[in-house]
């Protein structure tokens, strides 16, 4: 009896096995080899030779490197709070069943599943110099336009719009499905207390979808660190590597100057980074949970 | 501090659909009125639209003279306690008590003395620090009660409080509602299905059915003389017995009935000239059904099932003409499934129904 349940536990793993193998092959080997690279001065071309933390020391002192990790910071911290606070303001707008909402829901979200390729091409047409829907708009009020695009600050505000308005449906929808599991009888109870609007905001509302304003928060924070495609099309990192972030400066180093090792030790910061980043998240927000219980 | 509660032609559409109907009801200050009825009669309806949870199509709601129906919940002067308890999960009992407090502003000393006051009351003060999650449903009961009594509200509002407790904590908080219902002599609604709570609690009963309220009276006027069949079904368990009639002669004060399966039966009736035997029956309680001792010759009762609770036995049968009927016996009695029981009536306890319903009752009643 107790031999078939031990071989039987042991054959349950099996139902786990093919997506295992797909998971080990194609993130945990990456995760190590990128590991490997690091320690390594390596091409695209042939084997490399050990040169320890010698990448790292070289990706430190490359004032391209910290000037994308700066723009990263800034990126990360302007959109991610964007995005959390506008998905919310959204949600709760439309957090009802209306025909109208139901429409809306599915326009804000609809922009989640264009490719960032259409995305950067649509916010051209708007930020582009000359013919662009902005530089119309200010030449009808006769205001001097701007270059989005290639001024100093502007390219890498120009490339946040564009995101913010790219990954707005996620956060959304996540909200909005927090939103339809606070019952109704909590409002309820809180409109014969009283409460007014902000009250009901503040002390129902938000604290009932804390853990999804925090997996929304993590999830953003993971995902706008790894900013590429939209400064790739819209500013190619410019003016000066002012819009220029990490995973850019991660893709010239590695297939732009081959230089695979520094690339990998530039890599393995950002994961650094982003671990950091959603670890400390995670333990500040259940801190304070624990605080309140 | 209590207040009565004037609903006055009150009426509740959804669309197309009618939930109440043309619904009026004086309730006196301190009083405890039960609304009792089947699922979907309305009465929850009724409740919520008192609360300004739900708006009024037609009619006004008063409460202390004033009229409440187009004020915003908050400001009716009710409390209400929902049947989920609806406690915010994410403050402690002491912050679900004082936040309706808290937002009309009143000052935090006063706030923590009425806590803490409806805390020694509800025996909750020992919770007062936990999130409602750390609490047993008995508990949740209490804070939901609590924060109901620091409102100091002119009515209190009782959505089928009871129905998700356990039979035991059931009986109990029931017993403690009729307590602080003396303690506060607060106006109190209650909305139930459950007939005991409604009996035991009640000042006076409001039984809804079908839009409408058929009946209001104290428990025992509900219980002794429904005014209709659906009424006398509805309370009393068992449901009482109803026998078709075949004819009705007047004899003076006292009338002839007939039937089929309980034969003729003479009893003091007053009963309007028209009255049509057509669709009309005959009503009586299981308990004033009399088995009688063997030898003894009545209405002979098929039995087909026995139920015994200890204190007294149900005998579930059948008449010679095939009618349903229940009789209750004392707690040894020995009958079984399939025994033939002579049985009697107490003729002072049959109520006769018309064929729309309405109910008559006997003299000696």
């Amino acid at each position: 009896m107790a031999e078939s349940y031990r071989r039987s536990q042991w054959s349950n793993g099996l139902f786990i096995l093919p997506y295992l193998s797909v998971f080990i092959v194609l993130l945990v080997f990456p995760l190590f080899w990128g590991a490997w690279l690091s320690l390594h001065k390596v091409d695209l071309f042939g084997p490399g030779r050990f040169v320890g933390l010698g990448n790292y020391a070289r990706v430190l002192a490359d004032p391209v490197f910290l000037q994308a990790l700066r723009n990263s910071i800034v990126f990360v911290l302007v959109s991610v709070p964007s995005l959390v606070v506008l998905g919310l303001f959204l949600a709760l707008a439309l957090n009802k069943t209306t025909r109208t909402t139901s429409f809306l829901r599915g326009l804000f979200f609809s922009s989640s599943v264009l490719s960032v390729t259409i995305v950067t091409l649509i916010w051209r047409f708007v930020f582009i110099p000359g013919d662009g829907l902005l530089a119309v708009i200010s030449e009808q009020f006769g205001v001097q336009p701007v270059n989005f695009l290639s001024t100093s600050g502007w390219s890498l505000f120009s490339v946040g719009v564009a995101t913010v308005w790219w990954c707005i449906g996620l956060p959304m929808m996540l909200f909005l499905a927090a939103l339809q599991q606070i019952p109704n009888d909590l409002y309820e109870a809180a409109a014969l207390d009283n409460a007014s609007p902000w009250r009901v905001l503040k002390r129902v509302t938000l604290p009932s979808i804390a853990r999804t304003i925090m997996l929304v928060t993590i999830i953003q924070i993971v995902m706008q660190f790894q900013l590429f495609g939209q400064a790739q099309l819209m500013t190619n990192g410019g003016p000066n590597g002012t819009s220029r972030p990490l995973v850019m400066y991660i893709y010239e180093v590695g297939f732009v100057r081959w230089d695979v090792g520094k690339a990998a030790a530039a890599s393995e910061f950002l994961f650094l980074i982003i671990l950091v980043a959603a670890m400390a998240q995670y333990v500040v927000s259940s801190r304070k949970s624990e605080a309140s219980e | 501090m209590s207040a009565s509660i004037e609903i006055t032609n009150v009426t509740k559409h959804y669309g197309a659909l009618s939930v109440l109907d043309d619904i009026s009801l004086s309730i006196k200050a301190g009083e405890f009125v039960v609304f009792l009825g089947p699922s979907g009669c309305g009465k929850s309806t009724l409740l919520r639209m008192i609360a300004g949870l739900e708006d009024v199509t037609a009619g006004t709601i008063s409460v202390a003279d004033r009229r409440v129906d187009t004020l915003p919940p908050g400001k009716r002067g009710v409390a209400m306690v929902f049947q989920s308890y609806a406690l915010y999960p994410h403050m402690t009992v002491a912050q679900n008590m004082s936040f309706g407090l808290e937002n009309i502003g009143l000052p935090k000393p006063e706030i923590e003395r009425r806590v803490s006051q409806a805390a020694a009351t509800l025996e909750i003060a020992h919770l007062l620090d936990r999130k409602p999650a750390k609490l047993s449903g008995g508990q949740r009961q209490r804070v939901a009660i609590g924060r109901a009594i620091v409102k100091e509200p002119k009515a209190f509002l009782f959505d089928e409080p009871l129905s998700n407790l356990d039979a035991a904590l059931r009986g109990r908080t029931r017993l403690e509602l009729a307590q602080l219902h003396a303690r506060l002599g607060s106006t109190m609604i209650f909305v139930t299905h459950d007939q005991v709570e409604a009996m035991t609690l009640a000042d006076r009963i409001v039984i809804m059915h079908n839009r409408k309220i058929e009946q209001i009276g104290t428990p025992m006027e509900i219980y002794r003389r429904p005014a209709s069949r659906f009424v006398a079904g509805f309370v009393g368990s068992p449901a009482m017995n109803f026998v078709p009639l075949t004819s009705v002669t007047s004899n003076g004060g006292t009338i002839n009935i007939g039937t089929s399966g309980l034969g003729d039966i003479h009893a003091a009736f007053h009963l309007p000239s028209g009255f049509s035997p057509d669709g009309a029956s005959l009503g009586i309680r299981a308990e004033d059904v009399t088995v009688l001792p063997a030898g003894q010759t009545g209405i002979a009762l098929k039995a087909e099932v026995v139920e015994r609770l200890g204190d007294r036995t149900l005998i579930y049968g059948h008449l010679s003409d095939g009618t349903k009927l229940t009789a209750e016996t004392d707690g040894r009695s020995e009958a079984r499934g399939g025994d033939t029981l002579q049985i009697a009536l107490d003729t002072t306890a049959i109520h006769l129904f018309d064929a729309a319903g309405t109910a008559h009752h006997s003299e000696g009643d």
